[in-house]
């Protein structure tokens, strides 16, 4: 069991470098582009992940920090600004400061308030990018190239992808140390008891704020990465139906774990693709029906995966893998 | 570890399974899910009818047509034109209902040196500055579309009219493109959120400002909500109701009686008076059992258009300019009327007016009412440098 | 800005307000006693709305529309309980959230695959097609139709909660289910029986919205998160919550659309309150949902626990 769960993530990652190799070889860019966007919202997944697995906080509206970051990237090109450093710089600024004055109020609150009103307030920042309309209002903005960071050439795609995962990799790293540190503790005690947490000495308060803001800025990060991969802004990304595509990553994959996000959205990603491409030939038109209706296939998915796996995909894998030796 | 390298091998495999070759592919984008599906069903519907009609194939080369839906994501969209560019290796596109998708996935399409026939969305950037030699049009500019109802309100001798529109750029392109042919006072402009469901408190607003008519511009299931509520509330009788793209052949068999009375002006209506479009809607109507709205009838002109370029490079595309040209010479019947090309690439072409009616069997059917423009061009054909 | 348009106004929000209600009285019990949360009421209202449009089309009576689509609603709801939800009772809000999200793709796709995807047909019956003289200013008999229905549901379920037997075991469950089921009560058949119930509000919603509204694909969403707004503002579990969060909705967010951008045009410029005003106005309930959370995190009118 120990052995699975340590060889797992490095398999994966290891998977997920080659992936450039593999697509260069067979002369298939097109899985560079979605591999990329699997690890983008992986990394998004992953930072929702911090303060919803491991701290209990159920954010319906870390959508609005993916939309601060793409938005970062947008306006910013929009006025000539190409610089990356400049676009990641001002992302995470703003994104720091609005969501350390939202955590702020919606840590007053928890349970189901705490998801309404994490969602009220992306709700109230997808409006406000809605009526930007010298930046696209509804319709989003696209932008005419790639952050410039210095010599990586971003415009190419596999150097994206490389600058994606080293960023996804690194993200997990850093999380795995802060899961298991001090802080982590504290995070995880009050996802089981906060009263006691309190009880204990500990400015819980705090500690979530903290986690709150870090998670939040994982969400900038990535929303910097996706801007740059669709070379495009939308307030679409800001939307709630975007939140939710979060958690269900999360909860596919396995909930406080620290590779189930990453893995929950290569899994929700790859059925999407799978199902909108189904062209196996089967007789009765299924297979139109089944790239028609590949949603229900997903929703009975996930069905199946929560009623059946405790621990989400991941947990399975890992189980299965453990016993099988 | 094995399973690992397993299913390396097996990925590997997946990926390396080759295109079949000798036939021409092309990618078909449209939104396919949510409140925009039925838009998209009719574009893809017309546009296979289109090739039944040029005999199951297009200019005598077979096609293979790969459908993708947008969701009305531009994200999505972006992502689903790389995997036919990258993935399926189309050399054509086609399709698009929504303008945020086509600003989104334009580029893309378009850099990668395939030629895009877009059937419906015509975001004015496109038609101007931002126009390409790849990308062709055989719908309108989306501020062009408005243009002869501002006209027809005139020519009706409305004064005051109220307008109101979703708050989107289609939105602001519909009421600029009213207010350039318009002569009359616009009251007040309204832009509401998309896809709200309830439009209780803007006609009542409506209502007191004392229009002599209001013009909407309302698509999809937005007209649906608006027309109904409207309706109920008495005005389409009192106040007559003006619109483009709200009520027409996707959202009429919901609204039937409602819809009754109201003006509206159209690229298309089924009615028109032509050959090619009397065997397109008796053909559509055998097989798909439904009228073919006006996004219909631009995806089968895609398809028309498609098969007669391609006739005439001999079903090859090697040679992009000489397709470029047969594309441009626009050698086809229009199921809406006389159509050519502008220098932009958009089509010059005529606009009715189109009024709901009760036809013979007492259903709510179009019927044309007369030209409003003849050989209309847009606005922005001189911002762009294509000859 | 006379008077007689502002109490349209108001009338037009109280009237989306009790729309809104039917929905989350709904939505309000099923989290409240049975504590879970169905995101699936959206698509039981969806339901309702295509049951209801295809009975209308079949029979030509509205009331009898009513009746099949509050009962073919109804058995579906049950059903789906059985089969899946009821396991879920014990589980985390997490689980019930995701696999309600599921049911959502699979109700959506299955409404699609039914009756495809454009909007169906459905229009006011032929007696409520008039309009009612209100001040000068016309107003849709159907509208007074759904606020007349929905004063009445909020009565009967104010009887059946406070005057009945089994309304004194739903509050009973609400307030503690162990203890309920310890005293010998069949709480499995107490859970069916509200999820039925939320099931026909929900469907009775469905019947009432259909000819205002397009009856297509996905029309349960948008409208799910106005109802979840409304519940949580007013206070999760209790119908008076649900009550008075939906007409607070419903107002603030009628009147906000129509006077907010006008009043925005009297100090900003006519461009920048045009592009402000719409935004503004559908923030509004959003900004009004932080607040009172923010104040008072059970909502205005929370349920008394013990």
């Amino acid at each position: 069991m120990r052995d699975a769960r340590r060889a797992f993530p490095v398999v994966f990652l290891g998977l997920l470098a080659l992936v450039p190799v593999v697509a260069h070889l067979t002369g298939e860019p097109y899985y560079l582009t979605v591999f990329s966007r699997i690890m983008v919202f992986g990394l998004a997944a992953l930072g929702l992940n911090l303060i919803l697995g491991f701290g209990g906080l159920v954010s319906f509206g870390h959508a609005l920090y993916l939309g601060i970051g793409a938005y970062a990237v947008g306006i910013l090109s929009a006025h000539g600004v190409t610089s990356g450093f400049a676009h990641l710089g001002a992302a995470l600024a703003v994104g720091a400061v609005a969501a350390l004055l939202i955590g702020l109020v919606c840590l007053r609150t928890s349970g189901m308030a705490f998801i309404m009103i994490t969602l009220a307030f992306a709700q109230m920042f997808y409006f406000l990018a809605v009526g930007l309309r010298q930046y696209g209002g509804d319709d989003g903005l696209s932008i005419p190239a790639r952050s410039a960071f210095g010599p990586l050439a971003l415009q190419d795609a596999t150097v994206l992808y490389y600058v994606i995962f080293a960023l996804l990799a690194a993200t997990l790293y850093v999380l795995h140390r802060v899961v298991h540190a001090r802080f982590g503790m504290v995070l995880q005690g009050c996802r089981e008891n906060e009263r006691r947490m309190i009880a204990l000495g500990f400015p819980t308060l705090r500690y979530k704020l903290a986690a709150y803001v870090a998670s939040a800025l994982i969400c900038v990060l990535a929303g910097v990465l996706l801007a740059n991969l669709t070379q495009y802004a939308s307030p679409a990304y800001m939307q709630w139906v975007v939140s939710g595509d979060l958690i269900v990553m999360i909860l596919f994959g396995g909930m406080g774990t620290l590779l189930g996000p990453v893995v929950g959205a290569a899994a929700i990603i790859a059925i999407e693709d799978v199902l909108t491409a189904f062209r196996l030939g089967l007789p009765w038109g299924i297979d139109q029906v089944v790239n028609a209706h590949w949603m229900a296939i997903l929703g009975a998915l996930i069905i199946v995966v929560v009623l059946t796996l405790k621990q989400g995909l991941y947990g399975w894998l890992v189980h299965r893998a453990a016993r099988a030796g | 570890m094995k399973r690992a390298l397993s299913l390396a091998a097996a990925l590997a495999i997946a990926l390396a399974a080759a295109p079949a070759a000798g036939e021409i592919k092309i990618g078909f984008i449209a939104t396919f899910s949510g409140p925009g599906a039925a838009l998209g069903q009719d574009l893809y519907d017309a546009f296979m009818l289109g090739i039944d009609h040029a005999g199951g194939k297009l200019g005598g080369q077979t096609v293979e047509v790969i459908k993708e839906d947008d969701q009305l994501k531009p994200e999505v969209g972006v992502q689903i034109a790389r995997k036919l560019i990258e993935k399926d290796r189309v050399q054509i596109v086609t399709g698009v209902i929504f303008s945020n998708v086509m600003m989104a996935i334009h580029k893309p399409i378009t850099d990668a040196g395939i030629f895009f026939i877009g059937s419906n969305a015509g975001p004015t950037p496109l038609t101007g500055k931002g126009c390409s030699p790849y990308f062709f049009s055989t719908s309108w500019n989306n501020d062009s579309l408005h243009e002869p109802m501002g006209k027809l309100a005139t020519d009706l001798g409305y004064k005051r009219v109220y307008v109101l529109a979703p708050n989107y750029q289609a939105g602001k392109d519909a009421v600029s493109g009213f207010k350039r042919y318009f002569k009359g006072q616009v009251l007040d402009e309204v832009y509401t959120q998309v896809n709200q469901p309830d439009y209780a408190a803007e006609i009542a607003q409506a209502v007191a400002a004392k229009p002599d008519a209001v013009y909407v511009f309302y698509p999809g299931g937005m007209g649906i909500n608006f027309v109904r509520q409207y309706q109920q509330s008495g005005l389409i009788g009192k106040i007559p109701l003006l619109s483009t793209a709200t009520i027409d052949g996707t959202t009429l068999p919901a609204l039937k009686e409602a819809a009754i009375g109201a003006i509206t002006a159209s690229p298309y209506s089924p009615d028109l008076d032509n050959p090619q479009n009397k065997r397109f809607v008796a053909d559509f109507r055998k097989k798909y059992g439904r009228t073919p709205s006006w996004y219909a009838a631009q995806s089968y002109d895609a398809a028309q258009l498609l098969d007669s370029a391609l006739r005439k490079v001999n079903g090859s595309l090697a040679n992009k300019e000489a397709f470029r040209a047969a594309l441009k010479a626009a050698d086809f019947k229009s199921v809406t009327g006389p159509f050519r090309f502008n220098t932009n690439q958009f089509p010059i072409r005529d606009f009715y007016r189109v009024d709901v009616v009760k036809d013979a069997s007492g259903q709510a059917a179009f019927a044309v009412k007369g030209t409003v423009f003849k050989d209309h061009a847009d606005n922005y054909s001189k911002e762009c440098a294509l000859k | 800005m006379t008077a007689s348009l502002l109490f349209t106004q108001l009338l037009n929000g109280l009237q989306l307000g009790i729309l809104l209600f039917l929905l989350s009285s709904g939505l309000t019990l099923v989290f409240g006693i049975m504590n879970f949360v169905n995101l699936a009421h959206g698509s039981l209202y969806m339901l309702g709305a295509y049951f209801a449009a295809s009975a209308f089309r079949a029979t030509g009576s509205f009331l009898a529309a009513g009746v099949i689509a509050v009962a073919a609603t109804l058995a579906l709801g049950v059903a789906v309980e059985r089969l899946a939800l009821a396991r879920l009772y014990a589980r985390d809000h997490l689980d019930q959230v995701l696999t309600t999200f599921g049911l959502i793709l699979i109700f959506n796709e299955a409404v699609r695959f039914v009756w495809g995807s454009a909007p169906v047909y459905m229009n006011v019956p032929a007696a409520l097609a008039g309009t009612v003289n209100l001040f000068g200013l016309p107003y849709p008999a159907y509208r007074f139709a759904i606020i007349a229905v929905g004063l009445a549901v909020g009565l009967a379920l104010y009887v059946l909660i406070h005057r009945t037997r089994v309304g004194m075991l739903i509050r009973a469950g609400a307030a503690n289910g162990p203890m309920v089921a310890a005293l010998g009560v069949n709480i499995r058949l107490l859970n069916t029986l509200v999820f039925g119930l939320g099931a026909a509000l929900a469907a009775l919603a469905g019947l009432m919205a259909g000819p205002i509204f397009a009856v297509q694909p996905g029309m349960g969403e948008s409208i799910l998160i106005l109802t979840l707004v409304a519940i949580v503002t007013g206070g999760i579990g209790s119908i008076r919550g649900a009550f008075y969060g939906a007409l607070l909705v419903g107002v603030v967010d009628t009147v906000g659309r129509a006077f907010l951008p006008a009043l925005l045009r009297e100090f900003l410029d006519r461009a920048l309150a045009q592009a402000a005003g719409p935004a503004l106005a559908s923030m509004l309930i959003y900004l009004l949902m932080a607040v009172v959370l923010a104040l008072r995190p059970r909502g205005l009118f929370p349920v008394k626990r013990s």
